[in-house]
């Protein structure tokens, strides 16, 4: 076991293979074509090729699937972040009727299973006519990325010292301009986190992503459930499309990767 | 100390209006819906309580519920332990760590349906590596027709999927504690086991406790993952409430029933979490 600053421990090394190999699994498969596929195991591709990947990069049901994702996940992110930092300054500051009960209710819708709001959510974007936008999606993705956005940035807001608000209202700063030029790039980093955050729990979603798209706003989830061509199951396109999903959930762990256990160490996730 | 500001309400008050729009207007469609017999647009009829009885009494939705109640505890009873000792075995500072961290991450940002896609491929006894691996050695394997398989597969999958969640709040939570409490531990001659029952599961308990929250309504919410795999097969054996529950909505369009159904199951997870969370503060209460 280690004790601080101890060596990584073997177990882990087997725990990181077992993350890895269905991975390198899925990986193998995306090179492959479906004759390989299907004709038996090889540990290493026999015949590697990118036939799989080209398939998506020029069908546009695929690209397509792949930007209107992009397009809700940002689009959420950024209105989660703009709804969200006022309200957890504001929690954060300020002692206000109802705060300890507002803010534990937001958390509540947490825990409301996206089942729940399958008919509603149908109804109410349809009546709205935001059925089949990235639009819908990103709204409706809010249900549980505002209550965590709230969360996560109310703890990086508590971190900052109230002194540093004192001092701006010494200085004769006014209050915007305190908290777009002075607090909000010291909260940067926090800031960073809760988009990460969003964005893994947008880009991950399928339930209410499907239920509120058809055609026109598909987004790639959806299209892999609907992989099915003429000769079967389309294994190789199918874990090619996985491959690339898996590739902007690295790249956001990556421009995070210094933030990342500051804001698990807050224990808010 | 907080300044007592009512005008805060204005800075709360787009985030209400969000939520207002997201969740309560959407909650409130569903508590309205489950006292009423809907035909139609123009012909609804009030029933009471009637849909809730009838679900209550549904032995498909009660079954749904004891094998959800049932997968909740047994990925609980997985992760938790793992995740603790992961986070153990982590270094804490290094060039290592953070190469650990984003493996540990990865799981994590994988879309859900891919990740029930990623172990299809590799359970599947004719193109998976596992399904290969575990027919190879002579046991007979396959999660779409036996239940016990499909059972292990979805367990073995989730812990695959979240126990990287319990670590990585688990090694935040480690890396927190002052190494003097290690050094006097140290001093005091204190075992393995007891410099984890003393000094670490205490400054854990904070992070397990929002670890333990978060498994559990999360494990109470699945259904992508065992959408992609099995499919709730074979027969209804991996069927959990949220896809009785879409089945129900969106492919019968049973309003009445679903609404109740939705009631009950939101109003579940809120109890179980609730019991947990005050349960975990009054132990906390009467230790300190």
């Amino acid at each position: 076991m280690s004790a601080p600053n101890g060596k990584a421990h073997w177990s882990l090394y087997l725990y990181c293979l077992f993350l890895l190999v269905p991975l390198y699994w899925l990986i193998s498969m995306a090179v492959k074509s479906n004759r390989d596929i299907l004709g038996g195991l090889e540990l290493v591709p026999g015949n590697p090729t990118l036939a799989n990947f080209v398939e998506i990069a020029t069908n546009p049901a695929w690209y397509g699937a792949f930007i209107n994702s992009l397009t809700y996940v940002c689009l959420n992110a950024a209105l989660s972040i703009t709804v969200a930092l006022p309200a957890a300054y504001a929690f954060s500051r300020y002692r206000f009727l109802g705060d300890k009960q507002l803010f534990f209710w937001l958390l509540t819708n947490r825990m409301a299973p996206p089942a729940v709001f399958l008919l509603p959510f149908f109804q109410l974007y349809s009546a709205v006519g935001l059925f089949d936008t990235p639009l819908a999606v990103a709204l409706a993705h809010c249900l549980f990325t505002v209550p965590l956005a709230v969360w996560i940035l109310e703890g990086f807001v508590s971190a900052v010292p109230k002194e540093l608000d004192e001092m701006a209202a010494i200085d004769g700063h006014s209050f915007p301009f305190f908290f777009f030029r002075i607090f909000i790039p010291v909260i940067r980093g926090g800031i960073g986190v809760t988009l990460f955050f969003c964005f893994m729990f947008s880009w991950v979603e399928l339930l209410i992503a499907r239920t509120l798209t058809a055609s026109e706003a598909k987004p790639i989830v959806v299209a892999m459930t609907r992989t099915v061509s003429a000769s079967g199951l389309d294994w190789g396109v199918l874990a090619a499309a996985g491959v690339l999903t898996i590739l902007p959930g690295l790249a956001v762990v990556w421009f995070v990767r210094r933030h990342l256990v500051k804001g698990f160490a807050m224990g808010r996730v | 100390m907080q300044r007592a500001n009512n005008r805060a309400w204005l800075a709360v008050a787009p985030v209400v209006l969000v939520v207002a729009f997201t969740a309560i207007a959407p909650l409130m469609t569903v508590v309205n819906y489950s006292v009423q017999d809907i035909f139609d647009v123009h012909t609804r009829l009030f029933v009471g309580l009637d849909w809730y009885r009838e679900t209550l009494r549904d032995p498909r939705f009660l079954e749904a519920l004891a094998r959800q109640l049932g997968f909740s505890a047994l990925v609980l009873a997985l992760e938790i332990p793992l995740g603790i000792w992961i986070a153990r075995c982590m270094p804490l500072q290094g060039r290592m760590t953070v190469a650990f961290l984003i493996v540990l991450a990865v799981p994590l940002l994988i879309p859900w349906n891919v990740v029930g896609v990623i172990w299809q491929i590799f359970a599947r006894p004719d193109i998976g590596l596992l399904g290969a691996a575990v027919t190879a050695l002579g046991v007979s394997y396959n999660y779409t027709s036996s239940a016990l398989d499909a059972w292990i597969t979805l367990a073995l999958m989730d812990m695959w999927h979240w126990t990287s969640l319990v670590a990585l709040l688990c090694f935040a939570g480690l890396a927190a504690i002052p190494p003097a409490y290690y050094q006097a531990a140290e001093l005091d001659g204190a075992s393995r086991w007891q410099v984890f029952r003393h000094v670490e599961l205490p400054h854990l308990k904070s992070v397990l406790t929002i670890a333990v929250l978060l498994r559990l309504m999360d494990s109470l919410m699945i259904y992508t993952e065992p959408f992609v795999l099995t499919g709730g097969g074979p027969g209804a054996s991996t069927t959990f409430l949220s896809q009785y529950l879409t089945s129900m909505a969106v492919g019968q369009f049973d309003l009445g029933p679903a609404a109740a159904f939705s009631v009950l199951y939101f109003l579940l997870i809120l109890l179980l979490c609730w019991l947990f969370y005050t349960s975990v503060m009054k132990r906390g209460d009467e230790a300190a």
